[in-house]
Parts: structure tokens; sequence; C-alpha cells
């Protein structure tokens, strides 16, 4: 029989740069409290948040996509035309079909990349890199651009007093590409959908045709908070196990920025020495679902809390509930 | 082993005090976790889970919700021991 040829893998896949793109509102607590009946001290108290960035009027999910794209691939090296897979994480993407990866690689300049969308939520980032290395290392891509973009601010209300006071806007994107050393380790996923009506919509586009309300964002608080943290611990002690690394090792932690009180009590948890760094870019940004670990990260970046070559733990983690967590080394 | 009701009141206020700074002679059956400790959703799961360890019970997400006082979750917690 005749053998067919088959791709040529790559030994290792590493996170090339990252970009960022925020909404350019800053959101005080002090705008969002009325509807919600609270205060600047209770929000802050509660969630670590101080303001949040929310898209303008000409802010889409697509040209914050685009910004932190360009800055990535601009960071990277590597040019527009050698990128041949473009996956974008969201939520809050609003048509069902196309996808927005194929429209924001060809706004990026990028020809003829297979392009699509995941839909993990706050762990649709991690998913992508997990999906990226892989296909990277079997040599299905060369080059890859992973996206988190979210507009959560079109699916929330005022009034709502579990999730949506804590959201925001923007996006994070990272190029991902070959390596002689290991650059990302071995992912650990999962999800639980027992617990799949506990974090999401409130209700589906069907409902809202059939005259009910428009779909907004809604979490049972205390069932996310006791998963997002216990759990979550075990699957990040999980990656550094699969890394083969110790936490006094890392460089950083770089968890989904849900709430601050979620970080905090993560970190505590995982017994984190001083030596290691807590992203905690919720404290101005919100929580931006898929866009908020490299958000983090390149917040981290920027503001030269890590160097270049250090090990990060990122750990995404929500609705579904769905998990996904890895050690990179920091582009 | 059973935990008493005095073993189970101290510890509980033992596990508030390390989670709010709350002193552990405030915490008192009759007080309300909400209205008089001013211990937030947040923290009361941080407790719950702590509870969990310390006296090896479970306490479901829908049952923290009808923890109102210290004394409901003392109850509780003797209840819910093997």
């Amino acid at each position: 029989m005749t053998e067919i040829k088959v791709s040529k893998p790559q030994k290792y896949s590493k996170i090339y740069s990252l970009g960022a793109a925020r909404g350019s509102v800053r959101v005080t607590n002090d705008e969002i409290a009325g509807p919600i009946d609270s205060s600047d001290e209770w929000i802050r108290q509660r969630t670590g948040i101080i303001t949040r960035t929310r898209a303008n009027e000409e802010e889409t999910l697509v040209s914050l996509a685009v910004a932190a794209g360009q800055e990535a691939i601009e960071k990277s090296g590597v040019s527009p035309e050698q990128i041949d897979l473009v996956i974008v994480s969201t939520i809050s993407f609003p048509f069902a079909t196309p996808a927005s990866a194929p429209l924001i690689a060809t706004e990026l300049g990028i020809p003829s990349a297979a392009a699509y969308d995941i839909s993990a939520a706050c762990a649709g980032y991690c998913y992508g890199i997990a999906q990226t290395d892989s296909m990277i290392r079997s040599g299905l891509s060369k080059y890859a651009l992973v996206i988190g973009a979210e507009k959560l601010s079109d699916f929330i209300n005022p009034a709502d007093r579990t999730i949506s006071f804590l959201l925001g806007d923007g996006a994070g994107a990272a190029v991902v590409g070959p390596s002689d050393t290991p650059g990302i380790s071995k992912s650990v996923w999962g999800s639980d959908g027992s617990q799949w009506d506990k974090v999401g919509m409130t209700n589906s586009i069907l409902d809202f045709k059939a005259g009910g309300e428009w779909p907004t964002l809604v979490q049972e608080g205390r069932t996310v908070f006791r998963w997002a943290v216990w759990e979550m611990v075990k699957a990040a002690k999980e990656a550094l196990e699969e890394a083969g690394i110790t936490v006094d090792q890392l460089s950083a932690l770089v968890t989904h920025q849900a709430n601050m009180r979620i970080v905090d009590e993560f970190a505590k948890q995982l017994e984190l020495p001083e030596s290691v760094v807590v992203a905690k870019d919720i404290e101005t940004t919100g929580n931006t679902s898929a866009a908020s670990i490299p958000l983090a990260m390149h917040r981290l970046l920027s503001e030269k809390k890590v160097e270049s070559g250090g090990l990060a733990l990122q750990i995404g983690f929500g609705a579904g509930l769905a998990y996904a967590a890895q050690v990179v080394v920091l582009p | 082993m059973a935990h008493s009701e005095a073993d189970v009141l101290a510890g509980l206020a033992e596990l508030v005090n390390e989670e709010t700074g709350i002193a552990a002679d405030l915490v008192q059956p009759e007080k309300s976790f909400t209205d008089d400790l001013d211990i937030d959703s947040i923290s009361m799961m941080t407790i719950v889970v702590n509870a969990e360890d310390k006296f090896d019970v479970k306490i479901p997400d829908e049952e923290v919700t009808n923890l109102v006082t210290v004394k409901d979750a003392v109850d509780f917690i003797i209840g819910a021991q093997g």
C-alpha cells in the first residue's frame, strides 16, 4: 500500500510575544454602584476592583482583537503572511456564524490562515494555547495567533449583583511558534457540565426571540468561588507536576482575573513563596473573561514585574464549568 | 471522632477569626454571620470549606444559605458528623 505523507512534527512550541488592548472607557465603582444599591467601598472590599475598562461606542470586539493582535505580531518578529492559524476565544461576538477569527485575520493582513472561534469562556485563552501548542508540535501549524477577546458590556445587566459589576472589555493576544527548547508544558484541562448552570447567560437568544429578556451574564457566586479556588488549585498543582517543576520555580502566577478575592485565596492555597509575582490586573481592568490572562501577563511584562524567560503558571476557569492550565515560558 | 457542641463553637470561632480578624469571643451562637458579624459571602464560603476540613463533614453549597446564625452552623456540623 502506498504510504501517505504526514506533517513534520516540531519538538517544542513557545509564546513569542503578547499584545493587549483594553476598552478606552475607565468605569469607576461610583458610576455603577447605584443600580446594585452598593458603594465604591463595598465593591472594592468584595472584589478588589477599583475601575473596569469598557469599550466606547466605536470600539468593537473585532477592533479590540485587531489592536491586541497587531501588537503581538509586531513584537514577534513573525510577519502576518507567516501566520497559518488564528484562534479567537470569545463568548461575546454577536454572530453565531461566521466566526470572528477570519475577519480579525483579514484585518491583520493574515491572508489565508485557518481561523475559527472557540467558546470556553474564562478558560478560553488557555484552551487556545493548548490547541496551538499541540498543532505546532504536530507540524499542522507553524506560527499561530491566539486571541482572547471580549466585549462583555453588551451582555450585562446593571442591576445584577452577581457578576455584571465585575466585567470589562478587552483583548489579549499571543503569537505562538516553534522552539528549540520547551516553552509550553502539557496542558491540564477539563470541564464539569453538571455545573453548567452555575455561571453563564440568563437565557438563550431563542428565549429573546420569543419575547424574553436580552441574555445577560449571571453566576452563583458561592458555588463558583468554591470551585474556582479549591478545585482549581488541584488543577494548578497538576499542571506544575506535568511541567516537572515546583511552585518556588515560578516567576509568576497568572490566574483568570475573576475577582481579587479568588486570586488572593488561590495564591494562599497554592502556598506561593513571596518570590512569585501574582497578577492582579483585575484591579483596574475588571474581569474580561477570555482576555484576562493575556492582559494580566502583558501587564506584568510591560511593568517589568517579571522578566522574559521566567516561568509562569497560567490557569483559566469559568463557565462550563471549563478550565485549563499550563506552565509557559514568559515571552 | 465526634466533636462536642463546645468544640465546634470554639473551632468555628477560630476559623472566623482567621478569615476576618473578628475576635473569637464575639462569635456566639445567637450571632448572625451577615447582620451581626458582617461576614460576606466569599468569606463565608472560605469559612465553610475550612470547617469541612476541620470537622470532617460536607456542607453543600445549597445548605450554606440556611446557615444564618452561628448556632445554625454548629447544629449542622454536629448533625453531619459521622
